[in-house]
């Protein structure tokens, strides 16, 4: 039953809000990435899928989206787990303000956790686009506590940032979708089979329209620019397991809106319309993201506008079609991934010096070892260097604008890279090989382990997934992805 | 499809000057009771009789979460963080007034291109949840306290939900009914945040909530 994919993160959410012994909630939470894994991976080998009904289903995208989530997921429990185990109950030191605070009840942040990894499955077996709004406004409540888990006025401002910005976002996508409902005169349900089936007949005025309103209202929670503001902030303030959950899963979820849109378009003959909207704004995001990430001084914002430029990326692929949509899908695995890895690995920096100012953290190749090399392996995945996955779907991306003739695009999407990947060299380059300045010289404590199992194993298991990526996809992998992208004109 | 469509959405149109015009935030929650209890008539009176059952259910599930729920949260959460009214608006309330009537002559204008052959009955119904729309977003725009910026969301989704009223017969109502589910939710988490930017901060204007920045 597809259903259960849903329902069973669902029901161990809401036990663990009962349960009081601790260890036995850290383990439903174990429970539920693994059992959702297995569900994921019995319906990624159905060589059939049941013929999808009027709410749910699973096609190829759904399926990518699923699966994206689902490891990540799985590696973001285990770390959760040894983290919660290190410090959940004591009070633990501000990295910036230096006072004490308090966390939030375990046994929410785990509910939380586990309801958030429901809802966002919900979004990705959604074939109806009420449904599917429904899931994604859920996936912003659930979410929401986990941002502010280190209870302080920080984390605070952030949650209320996140909550406000994206639920206004939330409620436009929601008039987008009535939109679309009055392009059909009413008639038409907002099934996704019928509203292709049925394209033809959609009232074109209204239909651009509801797009309008959509990619507005979905890029908001997906971080486009210029809706994007409230995204550096909630990925700063959130631990660590939580920003690379929200970057690497929730970030996609609402991609996945706007794909859905950008499908109906495609089928009613204005897939140009939406395709140069997402052009558009695919480039303005990467635009925005290169000029705050140069001089960054927070490692978290960093990675957080790193978000903000691989989802322009991606909507730029998708914008573009063709082939670059296939990249657009494999790109939305490999972003996910390294940026997973890359954030679990700044949350044992931040633990290890205390400081998320890149200025205070040097040599950390010295300090921590496994962090140092995971450190540089994720910013060279991530900008885009051969050897690992990103830089293959970079290529694709490419590759298919060349296709389309699209030079001045090309030219823009190349300059953009290449001034990201200067500017996040000056600050993980010092970082990590860099030595410290006397007076701030740096001792960590030894009693600490600085890199435990549960953070060398699943941060090096998201590493080898990257660079396995990168070297060789098999053929029906790559077909895989094709298919994913077929809805909108990819091959 | 009667007289009564078009008062109630005169009524929803009233509601949302009021809420430009006060700085009493028991006023603004209050004037929500009254927008709830003109969305689920003019869903009834929309529809043809005899009324669909699970179509009165939604209208009185409706006027129970938004007009009996949500405002008794409302107000239990200004009672909790003692926040009487709006001390200084971004923008001032005759200024609101006046962008209130620029934004309902835009609703009306932005809906001579687009026809539909949905709810042709009311000419005014679009426009107005459109304008209603504008009037939560211009709300939370220009007012400070958390409070009001809650309640500012809501009356943006009571726009969005008007729309939705007006397809309510074709829509499938399950839909609409997780709408109101998430609805709910929402304004409830947003009250226990205010709540606890209250306790944290001892008073809930979002213009102390901008530590966070480049």
């Amino acid at each position: 039953m597809l259903i259960s994919i849903v329902l069973i993160p669902l029901a161990l959410g809401l036990l663990a809000l009962v349960i009081h012994s601790k260890g036995v909630r850290r383990g439903l939470l174990i429970i539920g990435a693994i059992s959702h894994s297995i569900m994921t991976a019995v319906q990624a080998l159905q060589k059939t899928h049941p013929t999808t009904g009027i709410w749910i289903g699973l096609d190829s995208t759904g399926l990518l989206f699923l699966s994206i989530t689902s490891i990540l997921f799985l590696a973001v429990a285990v770390y959760t787990v040894g983290y919660l185990g290190r410090d959940s109950d004591r009070k633990v030191m501000d990295s910036v303000e230096g006072f004490l605070f308090r966390n939030e009840p375990e046994a929410v942040f785990i509910a939380c956790l586990l309801l958030f990894l429901s809802s966002m499955s919900m979004v990705c077996i959604s074939r109806d686009m009420g449904l599917l709004w429904v899931a994604v406004e859920a996936t912003t409540l659930v979410s929401a506590p986990l941002i502010s888990f280190h209870s302080h006025h920080r984390s605070l401002e952030a949650r209320w940032k996140y909550l406000l910005i994206c639920s206004v976002g939330i409620a436009v996508a929601l008039l987008g979708n009535y939109f679309m409902a009055f392009a059909g005169h009413g008639k038409i349900h907002l099934n996704l089979d019928n509203l292709i089936t049925g394209a033809a007949s959609l009232d074109q005025a209204w239909l651009k329209a509801a797009f309008l309103m959509l990619l507005v209202g979905y890029g908001t929670k997906m971080g486009m620019a210029p809706m994007h503001t409230w995204l550096p902030d909630a990925h700063s303030e959130s631990p660590s397991m939580v920003s690379a959950l929200l970057s690497g899963a929730l970030l996609n979820c609402a991609f996945l809106g706007i794909f859905r849109a950008h499908s109906v378009l495609s089928a009613a003959g204005l897939g140009l319309f939406s395709g140069e909207l997402l052009v558009f704004f695919g480039m303005f995001s990467m635009a925005i993201a290169a000029a705050f990430m140069i001089r960054q001084s927070d490692y978290k914002r960093m990675l957080a506008y790193s978000s903000i430029e691989h989802m322009g990326i991606m909507a730029l692929g998708l914008g573009i079609g063709g082939l670059a949509s296939t990249g657009a899908m494999l790109h939305a695995v490999n972003h996910s991934l390294t940026k997973g890895m890359l954030f679990l690995v700044s949350g044992q920096i931040l633990f290890t010096y205390g400081s998320k100012k890149t200025d205070d953290v040097r040599n950390v190749i010295k300090t921590m070892p496994l962090a140092g090399i995971l450190w540089l392996f994720g910013f060279l995945a991530i900008t885009g260097a051969p050897p690992f996955g990103p830089f293959l779907s970079e290529m694709t991306i490419l590759k298919g604008m060349l296709q389309s003739g699209r030079l001045f695009v090309a030219a823009g999407y190349l300059m953009l890279l290449g001034v990201i990947f200067i500017a996040m060299a000056r600050i993980v380059i010092p970082m990590a090989f860099g030595l410290p300045e006397k007076s701030k010289s740096f001792a960590p404590s030894p009693d600490i382990q600085q890199e435990p199992i549960w953070f060398a194993g699943p941060t090096l298991a998201l590493a080898a997934v990257i660079l396995v990526m990168g070297l060789y996809i098999p053929g029906f992998v790559w077909n895989f992805f094709g298919k994913a992208a077929a809805m909108t004109g990819g091959f | 499809m009667s007289i009564w469509t078009n008062i109630f959405i005169l009524g929803l149109v009233l509601t949302d000057f009021r809420l430009l015009a006060t700085s009493r935030l028991a006023t603004v929650i209050q004037t929500t009771v009254f927008q709830a209890f003109a969305l689920s008539a003019f869903m009834l009176t929309m529809a043809d009789r005899p009324w669909p059952p699970l179509l009165i259910f939604l209208a009185l599930l409706t006027l129970m979460v938004k007009g009996l729920v949500l405002p008794w949260l409302l107000r239990r959460a200004m009672r909790e963080t003692r926040a009487q009214r709006e001390i200084e608006p971004i923008v001032g309330y005759s200024a609101s007034v006046l962008v209130g009537i620029v934004l309902l002559g835009l609703s009306f204008l932005i809906f001579i291109p687009l026809k539909t052959s949905v709810s042709q009955e009311s000419a005014f119904l679009l426009p107005a949840a459109l304008f209603t729309t504008l009037t939560g977003l211009m709300i939370i725009i220009s007012r400070k306290n958390a409070l009001t910026q809650v309640v500012g969301y809501l009356v943006m989704e009571n726009g969005v939900y008007a729309f939705g009223a007006a397809l309510a017969v074709e829509e499938p109502l399950l839909v609409e009914m997780g709408v109101l589910l998430d609805v709910f939710v929402a304004v409830f988490v947003m009250g226990i945040t205010v709540y606890q930017i209250s306790r944290e901060f001892d008073n809930i204007d979002t213009d102390r909530l901008s530590e966070l920045k480049d």
